[in-house]
């Protein structure tokens, strides 16, 4: 029995430090509405700058002082960053946000590497709360119990703050309804940026009293960003009560969950995620969002088709893209392979963002069923490349109906979060299902057929089946279905009034959406000859997200012009240096400023007032 | 035959009673006014009728059949037809493409998917927009109007599906004072010509008077005076509540 | 207009790629190396100096048939299909001899896969996987470090001595933890037919919940406790597990422990007494390691790491494969590095024609502490050649061509 009262201690003290990190991300989410990607970035820096402090500080005052202190700076860095950046973008897109926080959580990762080298570091134990009690005849680590004290206190704070203080009424208020409160005369600039600072200030801790416990090393923002994602939304999101209790739940679940499945640790709180959200679908202790705020903050330009002089230029790209084997060297050609599997993805998630207001965390899930789908399909079945590919976007397609059907069921952040623990759990069937997909190792030797194998040869075959598959998504953009997807996306009041079924349209553009993102996967297996969990995983999901989001997610096909050059830059940036995160994650900062529309929604305000000039000098 | 009828509808949120058995009838081609002050449950009551909310108690039957469980896409099918208090309408389409996506979904068909949407169902558009009168915005973007010309586009998404009953929450709001007899007068023309039952609230009691054939009073969520203008407008209770509230005439009348 | 953009900007990116390529002199002759730089680099800095410094001292000694040697190195940011386009790369644009390094087993792989397609030789300098000489292997793939099940047996030797019968396993939970384990407890059963196995623990790769493991692994109460966790995971299992008690009056065996590069980080928290395979840099006795020792410290001013000595021996091994071939041909080459022996700090070692394995050993000892810094003592060196697979095991298992 004390075993298990030990057991369930220890569950709690990771469900607390889980909870100090999560509570911060659960505020700024509540009031600012930013999916702040960040988050982990600034936990990771505030394990670093605390072992910096605790090392140069000693004694029992200064190492408090200094988990304190690193806290502080964390929450500044915090603050100059929204002061300076997100400031620029509130009323960009939703998700915009979350791009520019990935960007800057990139930039982090290469500075942390520069400033204290690629070596873990190992803090001192905390003064004091260096050894273990006595629970029940076991020896139980005194500084668990610190932790276990200190989230309860954190919540009541928190509780407390947003409660009993006028700070908290007003941001309280600003997240209900910010017009009445800048009609106040209240600065809503200044309360995003404090309860901005507030979060950040909590991952900072949350990373710097982690030092007792692990060693600061270089992937910890990664671990952490998803789990405390996760634990807010299961939690509900913007409520923090629910973060501790959705904390609680993850932990004591794997803390016990390992004894009976010893290798339960790798997809659990997915699952978690995945069921508490088919069963409640705004979290346990959320309320339903009042209203989509799809549209808000975007102004929706007109989408229209091609006309002819853009269809000129399509067939003048596609001419142009068709001769470039000619004059260019296998390794370009390869290159170019590349760019046009990730365009087509990129506008198969285009298709479900942009024209269905739909953000899937987690599309990666078919582009990797539809790799998974061919390799297996010409390894394990014997099947050539031509049936290959088609048993991949069949595959794709299926696990986008099976999936789907759960998530159309939900909306907003809540939709995208099903989307990921659904990519993830598929992830983890790759990574563990060693019989069939190999596992980690994954599949190799899948390599085209003896008539599509010259680098050439594969080129023009993927911009045969990418080109086809972008101008199908257009077509079926303006096709009325693709109205009837678009019509829910604008105002879904009006379309559900008017007779279109929300579940039933969504479902269908989910599943258009997986299988075409399946159909790259499949070719992305041929052209690398290999296949592996990497091909699902949650870093392909937001590079979609990037691309689509970089294009411009208030046009029709900004994302295939996103992808075009996200992809050639990082190949190019990855090829030339070491430090492709910084510079890439630099990049993208400076475009979100730069072009809160997206490069292509940018490129036709300019057109649009460029036509618009034009007009009046004629009209005078 | 009466093509709405409501019977003890009662709606409550977690103790709250938004509406108390209101029960009325609505009769084909008649303009039915629905007012009361702020708050009185007027949009609650269009909500439960047009099948977003669900009525905690009462029922409710459009042309003879019971609405009981149906989502608003099943009551549109039935032949309703609603504009809401703030425009929804659909911004990223030219004003013939709003027009034409709710005459797709009236025809229910299996959608090629390959055709361009735009060209279903053209020279019926037109005709609906000419009948509001805006012929010459067809191929405006629907996220440049004016809201006045909003609100006149969703009356004609609204007439698309050839509807025998409309609703219309405060159909003129954020209009200004001769637009709002303009579209009302142009509503109950309309109604007329086709025999459609029009349910509509409207703060201005300028056009209630002027538009209504008869007249619902709630307040606090029930009913407390039905008739024709004149005599509601005579009743005393009405004037209390009103003038309690404000002002039940203004300073123009 | 939109397409007109694409069209411009693929244009400006296309031409970026186009002179991408350095321009080398014509007398070199050119590896093409990659590895996981961005993504590991704790592990793949000191192997990167490894390797620099073997091309300094090959190309002072006048480098390859008189030719100079070049390296073009390349990220593979950890993705496998990042390694593929660095592959090609360096194949189709770089012209590259022969490819070598990469560090994770599935990327190792991806590239000898890549490899095979294409024909070129592939030096694998430190993935572990068992499959990339066996059931994956291939004609143009070779393997410098020791594998998983290598490094498993020699601790299954030692393992097999303790009294220990009831033994537990924590591993990350991917395909290098599995083997490893497998390995392990066939290898130790197979010896001491006594042994019980009554606990295992899988955390995931990186985010292992030290606390809980510690105690589901304390509760099946076994006598000894085999690891394969290592970096950030096993720096927080030590901890957690001191403090509560797990090691206390155990004994433990763990994979690749004693390697600095996984070592240095426990600092004064080191294990005592863990019986490990690793790296006593200041307490190699073998001759050849002192001078590499000592030209290191001179260039690096800063010790070896494990990975130093791999990237070093990878760096002379694939100018020896060169040398010998006199060629740039990949048959050739195939034909040179099959059976050929190459000068390493840890001693000669051969790179068996059966399976493309080299002979490069592991040192095995135990952990201790010495000046506040965790060490290796009662070092002994295990040459690789008795723990690889006889020659009728690799039949079996390696396809034939």
């Amino acid at each position: 029995m004390s075993f298990y009262f030990v057991q369930f201690v220890t569950g709690l003290s990771s469900a607390c430090s889980l909870f100090l990190v999560a509570s911060g991300l659960s505020i700024i989410f509540g009031v600012t509405r930013v999916v702040n990607f960040a988050h982990g970035a600034f936990y990771m820096l505030g394990a670093y700058i605390g072992y910096t402090l605790t090392d140069r500080l000693s004694g029992v005052v200064g190492f408090w002082g200094a988990i304190a202190l690193g806290a502080l700076a964390v929450a500044a860095i915090g603050t100059l960053i929204e002061m300076l950046l997100l400031r620029r973008i509130y009323d960009a897109p939703e998700l915009f946000q979350l791009l520019a926080t990935f960007g800057v959580t990139l930039v982090v990762e290469d500075l942390v590497l520069l400033i204290w080298g690629p070596s873990e570091l190992l803090g001192p134990r905390a003064p004091g709360f260096t050894g273990a009690i006595d629970l029940f005849g076991q020896p139980f680590p005194t500084y668990d119990l610190l932790l276990i004290a200190l989230a309860p206190l954190v919540l009541a704070f928190l509780w407390l703050l947003f409660r009993r203080t006028t700070w908290g009424v007003l941001v309280r208020a600003a997240t209900q309804d910010r017009e009445m409160v800048a009609a106040l005369g209240v600065n809503q600039k200044w309360l995003f940026t404090s309860v901005f600072a507030l979060g950040v200030f909590l991952a900072g801790l949350g990373g710097a009293l982690e030092l007792p416990r692990e060693a600061a090393n270089h992937t910890m923002d990664l671990q952490v960003i998803t789990e405390a994602l996760v634990v807010v939304v299961i939690g509900g999101l913007g409520s923090v009560p629910g973060t501790f209790l959705a904390a609680i739940i993850v932990s004591e679940l794997n803390a016990f969950g390992i004894l009976v499945f010893p290798k339960i640790s790798i997809v659990l709180v997915f699952l978690v995620m995945a069921i508490v959200l088919i069963v409640r679908p705004w979290g346990l202790l959320g309320r339903a969002e009042a209203a989509a705020r799809a549209a808000s903050g975007m102004v929706l330009s007109r989408w229209r088709p091609l006309r002819a002089e853009g269809r000129l230029f399509a067939v003048l790209a596609l001419a142009v893209a068709a001769l470039l084997p000619l004059v260019a060297g296998s390794y370009l050609v390869g290159v170019a392979t590349e760019v046009l599997i990730f365009m087509l993805y990129a506008a198969s998630l285009h298709f479900l963002l942009a024209g269905g207001g739909l953000a899937s965390f987690g599309h990666a899930a078919y582009f990797g069923l539809g790799s998974y789908g061919a390799a297996i399909a010409l390894k394990a079945c014997g099947l050539g490349m031509e049936t290959a590919i088609v048993a991949g976007t069949v595959l794709g397609l299926v696990g986008a109906l099976v999936f789907g059907w759960f998530c159309v069921r939900l909306s907003g952040v809540y939709f995208a979060m099903l989307t990921l623990a659904f990519a993830q759990i598929a992830w983890s069937i790759a990574y563990q299902w060693t019989d069939v997909t190999g596992g980690d190792n994954g599949i190799i030797g899948v390599w085209p057929s003896a008539w599509a194998a010259s680098p050439a040869r594969f080129y023009w075959l993927t911009l045969a089946l990418s080109a086809g598959g972008i101008a199908l998504l257009r077509a079926i953009t303006f096709s009325p279905f693709g109205y009837a997807l678009r019509a829910l996306r604008d105002s879904t009041l009006r379309a559900e009034t008017i007779g279109i079924e929300r579940r039933r349209v969504q479902w269908m553009g989910f599943v258009i959406a997986g299988a075409f993102a399946a159909l790259a996967g499949a070719l992305y297996a041929f052209l690398k000859g290999s296949v592996f969990p990497d091909n699902i995983s949650i870093s392909l999901s937001i590079d979609g997200l990037v691309m689509v989001l970089l294009g411009g997610v208030g046009t029709v096909s900004g994302g295939i012009v996103g992808a075009a050059i996200y992809r050639s830059l990082s190949i190019w940036v990855i090829s030339h240096t070491d430090y492709s995160k910084l510079v890439l994650g630099a990049l993208i900062v400076l475009l979100v400023v730069l072009f809160p529309k997206g490069l292509v929604g940018a490129f036709e305000a300019w057109r649009s007032v460029r036509t618009l000039a034009g007009l009046h000098r004629q009209n005078p | 035959m009466s093509i709405l009828v409501v019977e003890e509808l009662g709606k409550s949120y977690s103790g709250f009673q938004a509406v108390r058995d209101v029960s009325f009838v609505l009769e084909a081609g008649e303009m039915l006014a629905l007012i009361g002050p702020n708050g009185a449950g007027k949009s609650t009551c269009f909500n439960m009728i047009d099948g977003q909310l669900a009525p905690t108690t009462g029922r409710m039957a459009i042309f003879g059949k019971s609405t009981a469980g149906m989502t608003p896409g099943d009551i549109w099918r039935l032949g309703v037809g609603r504009t809401f208090q703030v425009a929804a309408t659909f911004a990223s389409m030219t004003v013939a493409e709003n027009v034409q996506m709710a005459l797709l979904s009236h025809h229910p068909r299996r959608w090629p998917a390959l055709r361009w949407a735009a060209r279903y169902h053209v020279a019926e558009a037109e005709r609906l927009l000419a009948l509001v009168g805006m012929t010459d915005q067809a191929q405006r973007s629907c996220g440049e109007l004016a809201y006045g010309d909003l609100k006149r586009l969703e009356l004609a998404i609204a007439l698309a599906n050839d509807p025998k009953l409309l609703l219309m929450d405060e159909p003129a709001a954020g209009m200004a004072t001769r637009e709002r007899h303009a579209l009302m007068g142009l509503t109950g023309r309309i109604a007329r010509e086709r025999t459609i039952g029009v349910l509509f609230t409207e703060h201005d009691m300028d056009v209630v008077f002027g538009h209504a054939d008869r007249v619902l009073v709630l307040n606090r969520g029930t009913l407390i005076a039905e008739g024709a203008p004149a005599a509601v407008r005579a009743n005393a209770e009405v004037q209390a509540v009103y003038l309690g509230a404000g002002s039940l005439y203004g300073a123009r009348s | 207009m939109r397409m007109f953009s694409a069209i411009v900007s693929s244009a400006i990116l296309a031409a970026g790629f186009a002179g991408a390529g350095p321009a080398v002199a014509d007398d070199s002759i050119k590896i093409g190396e990659i590895s996981s730089y961005s993504a590991i680099p704790a592990f793949t800095e000191p192997y990167r100096k490894g390797w620099q410094l073997a091309l300094d001292e090959i190309n002072a000694a006048g480098g390859v048939d008189g030719k100079k040697l070049e390296v073009i190195s390349k990220d593979d940011s950890g993705k496998p299909a990042d390694a593929v386009t660095a592959a090609n790369e360096l194949v189709a644009s770089d012209g590259v001899a022969m490819l070598a390094g990469t560090f994770f087993s599935n990327i190792g792989l991806a590239v000898s896969d890549y490899a095979n397609q294409k024909k070129i030789l592939f030096l694998a300098a430190e993935p572990l996987t068992d499959a990339i000489t066996l059931s994956k292997g291939n004609r143009y793939t070779f393997r410098l470090r020791p594998g998983t099940y290598e490094q498993a047996a020699m601790l299954a030797d030692e393992a097999a001595k303790l009294p220990a019968k009831k033994w537990a396993t924590i591993a990350p939970n991917y395909e290098y933890g599995q083997s490893a384990v497998a390995a392990f407890k066939k290898l130790l059963s197979a010896k001491r037919p006594d042994v019980e196995w009554v606990g295992e623990q899988w955390p995931p790769q990186g985010k292992i919940d030290a606390g809980a493991v510690a105690e589901a692994i304390a509760k099946t109460e076994p006598d000894a406790i085999f690891n394969v966790t290592f970096g950030a995971d096993l720096v927080k299992l030590v901890r957690e597990g001191a403090t509560r008690g797990l090691f206390k009056d155990r004994a433990v065996v763990s994979l690749l422990a004693g390697e600095p590069e996984y070592l240095d980080p426990l600092k004064d928290e080191a294990p005592e007494g863990w019986i490990v395979t690793g790296y006593p840099w200041n307490a190699v006795s073998i001759p050849d390691h002192a001078a590499f020792l000592k030209a290191y410290e001179a260039k690096y001013n800063d010790y070896p790491r494990l990975g130093s000595v791999v990237g070093y021996a990878m760096l002379k091994s694939a100018a020896a494969i060169l040398g010998k071939a006199d060629s740039a041909d990949s048959e050739k080459l195939v034909d040179a590095a099959e059976g050929i022996g190459v000068e390493t700090p840890f001693g000669p070692i051969t790179f068996r024609a059966i399976d493309h394995q080299s002979t490069l050993g592991a040192f095995v000892g135990k952990t201790a502490l010495k000046d506040g810094k965790g060490v290796m003592v009662d070092v002994a060196y295990h040459d690789g050649a008795p723990y690889l697979p006889s020659d009728a095991e690799v039949k079996a298992q390696r396809p034939q061509n």
